[in-house]
């Protein structure tokens, strides 16, 4: 069994893989990982050619660099591009491609653009450089929302007047929602994200067992998670049953962290509607700033320019973050569109599935296809 | 952005500003650890951090296998490490 061996755990992979097979009894059926790390851990893995034929696992929305949408970027880069502005980003964004450049252009032609660890790092350029404005470009699901929103809380107890928040945060529920309404997915369950679920817990998930009937296991990192997050929703799928269920139980509780889900609620309030690559305008999906917190919004202090841009026409990152086809079925993928030169953001970021398939799964897929092993 | 790396409490800093130190990724640096405040947070307890902020309690091998796994993902996390060492939260 190739690939197994270097697991932290061969025998006990081998009998996961034994029991899925067990399970799956030739039967089809496909499960969406929600998020980017777990589609990570899949491709570094090869953990797809482990499993049986018939059991699928497909890519999910959750990687917040990929689901940015273009006109964002160019919101984010006019506001970089503002007189005294010092803009503060993750790393993950820099690289992702606007309509005319990425922020690292926009570096190039002279915008003082910065990558932060941390927005508290931000902050901390905000005090020590008091005559700049100092903007954060907030992206993230529930697990990086928290931060941002304790920095604001102390941006605004110390009065730090120059700091200003681009919110871009979305929330995971929705679009797990959007997917579940899509006709063109037929899904047999989800693996749940990991360190999303640290913070909202496993209660959102209920609507897709009660509402939708699906299975839901929240899952860990490790390739042994993952195997046995699938093994307990086939366990689900034999049984007739739909439940959620919690495989990561080392870090991920039933109600979350109710902390950090205050300090969320008291300094961020709902969007009514936000654009998604791939997946369109979502009600309700992403957050923006309190009114109790107007004052470090970026988007009430400079001009955005708010425009809706299309995705370029060769770029299929939409149908890659629904799940409707595999990376290497995108028309760019590996040839004009490369880690390198990325025209989309599925190639950008290390948790999209392109990035991770061109860096890991596509050797893992020809080393499956000359041992004979499924495609 | 979103990797998980796990740490260990060295010291409590700054109660106002709910700061640790703690040593990540072979530097000291500080982190917030508001987040978990319900949880009383001592020297030695290891934690999972993102961006800067602790959210969550782990136990030592968690840490060990988390670690494990950060470093098979090769180049996305040196360039987390390397924000990591940049870091100046205080």
């Amino acid at each position: 069994m190739r690939f197994v061996d270097e697991y932290r755990d061969p025998a006990a992979a081998r009998a996961l893989v034994r029991r899925i097979a067990t399970l799956s009894n030739g039967k089809r059926f496909a499960f969406m990982e929600v998020c980017g790390g777990h589609t990570h851990t899949i491709y570094r893995h090869g953990i797809e050619h482990l499993l049986p034929d018939g059991v699928e696992l497909v890519h999910g929305p959750g990687c917040p660099v990929c689901v940015i949408p273009m006109g964002r970027i160019d919101d984010a880069i006019a506001v970089a591009e503002q007189p005294g502005v010092l803009f503060t980003t993750f790393g993950d964004m820099m690289r992702v491609p606007g309509s005319s450049g990425s922020l690292l252009d926009a570096k190039a032609r002279g915008a003082d653009v910065r990558f932060v660890y941390s927005p508290l790092d931000a902050l901390r350029l905000a005090v020590d450089n008091p005559g700049r404005e100092v903007v954060f470009f907030a992206v993230g699901f529930e697990t990086t929302a928290p931060s941002t929103a304790v920095t604001l809380r102390r941006a605004k107890a110390e009065g730090v007047s120059n700091f200003s928040v681009f919110c871009n945060h979305v929330t995971i529920v929705p679009p797990i929602k959007a997917i579940l309404d899509s006709p063109d997915l037929r899904l047999d369950g989800f693996l749940g994200p990991g360190h999303v679920s640290t913070v909202i817990g496993q209660r959102p998930y209920r609507f897709v067992a009660e509402q939708y009937g699906k299975p839901l296991v929240t899952a860990g990192f490790e390739p042994l998670d993952i195997l046995q997050a699938v093994e307990m929703l086939l366990v689900q799928c034999a049984a007739g049953r739909a439940d959620v269920e919690n495989q990561y139980t080392r870090c991920v509780v039933e109600e979350g962290n109710p902390r950090a889900l205050a300090i969320m609620a008291e300094v961020f309030a709902l969007r009514p509607h936000f654009e998604w690559r791939g997946l369109g305008f979502i009600s309700q999906s992403a957050l923006r700033l309190a009114d109790a917190y107007a004052d470090f919004d970026a988007e009430r202090r400079f001009a955005v320019p708010g425009v809706r841009v299309a995705d370029p026409k060769a770029c299929q990152c939409g149908e890659v973050l629904k799940g409707v086809i595999k990376p290497w079925q995108c028309k760019v993928f590996g040839t004009a569109c490369t880690p390198e030169t990325p025209i989309g953001t599925c190639m950008v970021s290390s948790e999209g599935a392109c990035a991770a398939y061109y860096n890991f799964g596509r050797l893992h897929r020809e080393a499956a296809l000359s041992v004979g092993a499924r495609a | 952005m979103c990797l998980g790396i796990p740490g260990q409490v060295v010291e409590l800093v700054d109660a106002n500003n709910q700061l640790a130190k703690v040593e990540v990724a072979g530097v000291r640096r500080n982190i917030n650890i508001g987040l978990l405040d319900d949880v009383a947070i001592e020297p030695g307890d290891w934690v999972l951090i993102h961006v800067g902020f602790a959210m969550a309690v782990i136990d030592e091998a968690e840490a060990a296998r988390a670690l494990e796994g950060l470093q098979l993902m090769g180049q996305a996390y040196r360039d987390e490490v390397a924000l990591v060492r940049e870091s100046r939260i205080a």
